[in-house]
This record gives structure tokens, C-alpha cells and sequence, in this order.
């Protein structure tokens, strides 16, 4: 079998200390293997933002391993896991996070450039990407010109563009009505069908539904999960299959 | 009333007394009283039916008299340990989407959070899990839909999707009601009184 393109193992998130010590995660194993969608859902407040900015190398655990693509985050330094960060993983962030003097095709395209990627070619990746999500005709618009679910495409795209192999979407379809969250769902599912792994955070189960597992989290920990027999398999500890 | 409904009311009225019969011996002219009260009178009983199927359970040994006739000569009845076997296994596994009337569902959580010893998060998300299984497998078949095609067919699936989605999310409120019951409980009276009946055995949520 191939190797686990996200393996989170044992990963505990503290905040705080002394009395007011916080447990957004406690002992999570997950690994995500290519090809691989996993929906991850719980009430508010019980980890899920923790956990994708954990998987996404934009926060330490406590304790506990995070591997990406065989790296072990915590023995990068800063520089490498920011590397890792653009090479390796598309992020669509809770609040969207786009930079509001750009407008949407540079918004998409600025990953690619920061990585050295050439002007043109990394506007015509860019182009593409809004297409992809149904936004291309918008694409010299700036943030603040367009509704909160074209908004919401323009930084999936921005997720997409390039060739991540760990997606991770906190709440993507949030602003988007039932059809273009579908839409969505559909492209983020080709693209794990071409070989990203991608975890997608959702309240609506309607959304999760697209994941080949679902997992359940309350107050911090994994309780359950839904999907393929084979899915057992991915959850053995680190190390635990040859 | 077909024979395929009659067989699935009869089957969850058994579960019912069983579930009430789990907190503490009882006569059937009170367990009617109780199962209208456990389930909002959602499926009212008469007393016949409730003889009727207490003679059935005794029979099938998941319950026995308990002592002689009161002065009214009403006879209580009392859970046996094959009827406490039956009843976890009934908390324990989902209900099927295919079982007709889905107020099971509804009548089953009624009973979880009035049943002593019932780790009813538990049985919310063992449902939650197979519900999910269930969408994960319409949505499957969506996706075998193209785009453009077959509107109809894709329309029907929709359909079964946004019931599964429905479900799953009055599930999520129920789930949140009766964490916060609980909490509620718990600030109000820190010293609980050791339950009357053994409690159920539960599932990995048991250790909370
Ligand atoms: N920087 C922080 N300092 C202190 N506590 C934090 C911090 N970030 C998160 N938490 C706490 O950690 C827990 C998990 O937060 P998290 O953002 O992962 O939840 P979530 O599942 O994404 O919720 P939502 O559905 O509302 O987005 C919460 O109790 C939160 O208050
Ligand atoms: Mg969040």
C-alpha cells in the first residue's frame, strides 16, 4: 500500500496553563492515505480548526507527531515547514483569508509565485483554478467586489492551484448555497481521485457525505467514524503496518 | 394496517415495556401510563395490547411475574436477564433506513433517556454512524450521476439525501439536549443517589 500522505499520530493541542490549561486535542490518530477524502465534523469548539492547523504545519502540537509527506514537522526548522506549507498543502481557511489589494487571479496565483513560479504561467494555473470552481469570469475582481460564496471559491482555487497533495478546507462550502457547495465537493473530490489526500472539515453532514470516511470529534477526541472497512487500516499507530 | 407495519409496531412495543420494565417491576395498566408519557403519545396503546404482549414476553422468557396478584388483581412484572440481553441489543444497533416508519428513531431516544443505565450519546451516534454510512452511499450513487443527466433519477436520490442530512442533524440536537440536561443535572445536585437498577453495560463512551 502507499504511504500516508498525513499521519497524525497521538497528537495532543494544549492552550493556556496552570488552572485555565484548554484541551483542544487530546491523543488524535489520523493518517489520510492518497487518493483519500476524510470529513471531519463535531460541534463548535470540539478541535476541528485545531486539528486542519496542526495537519497544516500553521501550529505546533503539544505532544504527539504530525507527518507530512514522511516529514515530521516538529524536526523542520521554520523555513522548511513554511517550504512544506506551499509546496505541499492547499489550505482554504475558516475566515477565507484573502488579501484584499489583489484581485482574485493574483489572490490564486500568489502561492504559486512566492514559489518561484513564473508570472504568466503562474496566471494561467491561477485562471484555471477560478474556472474550475466556476469563478473564472470573475477573476480581475478584488475581494471586496464580489459576494461572500464567490469569495469563498476565489480561496478554494487559491487551495487548489499547483500541485498540492494535502488539501485541507475548514468549512469551504460555508457561504455557498446547495448547489455550488456541491459543485465544491465535487471538485475537491476529483482532485483527491487524481491522488491529493484532502481533509475537509463541515457541520453539514449533507457535505461530509462525500468523504470516503467521516470522523467524529468531541471535546478533542476521535469517537467514532463512518465509512470503508478499509478505512481501518489507516488507523493503526505509526509504524504498526510494514 | 399491512402485515410488514403491524409486525414493526408490535417489535417496538416489546422493546418499549422491556425499556420501561428495566426501571423497576411494573403492572400493564401503569406501563400504559408510562409508555404514552416516555413517548409524547406518539403511538397510543391500549391496555389489550399491552396484556397482549406482556403474555408474549413471558413466553419468550425476557420477562416474569413478579410476586401474587395486588388486591385489584393486577399482576407487575419483572425483567429477566435474557430481557435486559435483548433490550441492550436493541439500544445498541442503529435503525435501519429501510424499517418503514421512522418514528422508531424517535421512540427509541424517548426511551434511551428515560431507560436507567442507557449511555444515550452512545446510541445517538451509533445511529449518527450508520445514518452517515447511509448518506456516504446515496452520495456514492450521485456521483455516478453525470452532471447533465438523468435529472430526475438524481432529484429522487437528492431526496433520500436531505432526509439523511435532516436526521443527522436533529440527532446533533438531541445529542446537545441532553449534554446539557446532564450538566444541568450535575450542577444542580453534585451527590447522586446510586441507581435503582444495575445500569446497562455501554459502549467506549461509558468511561465519561
Ligand atoms: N489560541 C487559543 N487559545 C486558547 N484556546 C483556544 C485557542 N484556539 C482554540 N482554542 C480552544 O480550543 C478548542 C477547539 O477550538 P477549535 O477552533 O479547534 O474548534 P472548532 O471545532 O474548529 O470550532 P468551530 O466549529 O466553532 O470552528 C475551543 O475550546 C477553543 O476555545
Ligand atoms: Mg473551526
Amino acid at each position: 500500500m502507499s504511504a500516508a500522505v498525513l499521519r497524525l499520530s497521538g497528537v495532543t493541542r494544549e492552550h493556556g496553563q496552570g488552572d485555565v490549561v484548554v484541551q483542544a486535542l487530546r491523543g488524535v490518530d489520523l493518517a489520510v492515505l492518497p487518493g483519500e477524502l476524510v470529513a471531519v465534523m463535531g460541534p463548535s469548539g470540539s478541535g476541528k480548526s485545531t486539528l486542519l492547523h496542526l495537519a497544516g504545519g500553521l501550529d505546533r502540537p503539544t505532544s504527539g507527531s504530525v507527518v507530512v509527506e514522511g516529514r515530521d514537522l516538529a524536526t523542520l526548522t521554520a523555513a522548511q515547514v513554511a517550504a512544506v506549507r506551499r509546496r505541499s498543502v492547499g489550505y482554504v481557511f475558516q475566515d477565507l483569508n484573502l488579501l484584499p489589494s489583489l484581485t482574485a487571479v493574483e489572490n490564486v496565483a500568489l502561492p504559486l509565485e512566492l514559489d518561484g513560479v513564473r508570472g504568466g504561467m503562474a496566471r494561467r494555473a491561477a485562471r484555471e483554478a477560478l474556472d474550475e470552481v466556476g469563478v473564472g469570469a470573475l477573476a480581475g475582481r478584488f475581494p471586496d467586489e464580489m459576494s461572500g460564496g464567490q469569495q469563498q471559491r476565489v480561496a478554494i482555487a487559491r487551495a487548489l492551484v499547483g500541485p498540492r497533495r494535502l488539501l485541507l478546507a475548514d468549512e469551504p462550502t460555508g457561504a455557498l448555497d446547495s448547489t455550488t457547495g456541491e459543485e465544491v465537493l465535487r471538485v475537491l473530490r476529483a482532485r483527491c481521485e487524481a491522488g491529493a489526500a484532502g481533509v475537509l472539515v463541515t457541520h453539514e453532514a449533507r457535505h461530509a457525505a462525500w468523504a470516503d470516511r467521516v470522523v467524529f470529534l468531541r471535546d478533542g477526541v476521535v469517537v467514532d467514524q463512518s465509512g470503508p472497512a478499509a478505512a481501518a487500516e489507516s488507523l493503526l499507530p505509526a509504524g504498526g503496518v510494514g | 394496517m399491512d402485515t410488514a407495519y403491524a409486525y414493526f409496531v408490535s417489535m417496538s412495543i416489546r422493546h418499549g415495556l422491556l425499556a420501561l420494565l428495566q426501571r423497576g417491576p411494573s403492572h400493564g395498566y401503569h406501563l400504559r401510563a408510562e409508555f404514552d408519557a416516555a413517548t409524547g403519545a406518539t403511538w397510543p396503546l391500549n391496555v389489550g395490547q399491552v396484556y397482549s404482549t406482556l403474555d408474549r414476553l413471558e413466553r419468550d422468557g425476557l420477562v416474569v411475574q413478579d410476586g401474587e396478584p395486588d388486591s385489584d388483581g393486577r399482576i407487575a412484572y419483572r425483567i429477566t436477564d435474557v430481557g435486559q440481553a435483548e433490550l441492550r441489543g436493541w439500544f445498541a444497533s442503529p435503525v435501519s433506513a429501510k424499517s418503514a416508519p421512522r418514528d422508531e428513531l424517535a421512540i427509541k431516544l424517548a426511551l434511551a433517556v428515560t431507560t436507567p443505565g442507557v449511555d444515550v450519546l452512545r446510541v445517538v451516534q451509533t445511529q449518527r454512524t450508520a445514518t452517515m454510512a447511509g448518506l456516504q452511499e446515496l452520495t456514492r450513487l450521485k456521483t455516478r450521476v453525470p452532471d447533465d443527466g438523468e435529472l430526475a433519477w438524481s432529484l429522487v436520490l437528492d431526496s433520500l439525501v436531505f432526509r439523511a442530512e435532516a436526521e443527522i442533524r436533529w440527532l446533533d440536537h438531541c445529542e446537545a439536549r441532553v449534554a446539557r440536561a446532564a450538566a444541568e443535572r450535575r450542577s444542580a445536585a453534585p451527590e447522586q443517589p446510586a441507581p435503582a437498577t444495575a445500569p446497562l453495560p455501554s459502549g467506549k463512551w461509558g468511561r465519561r
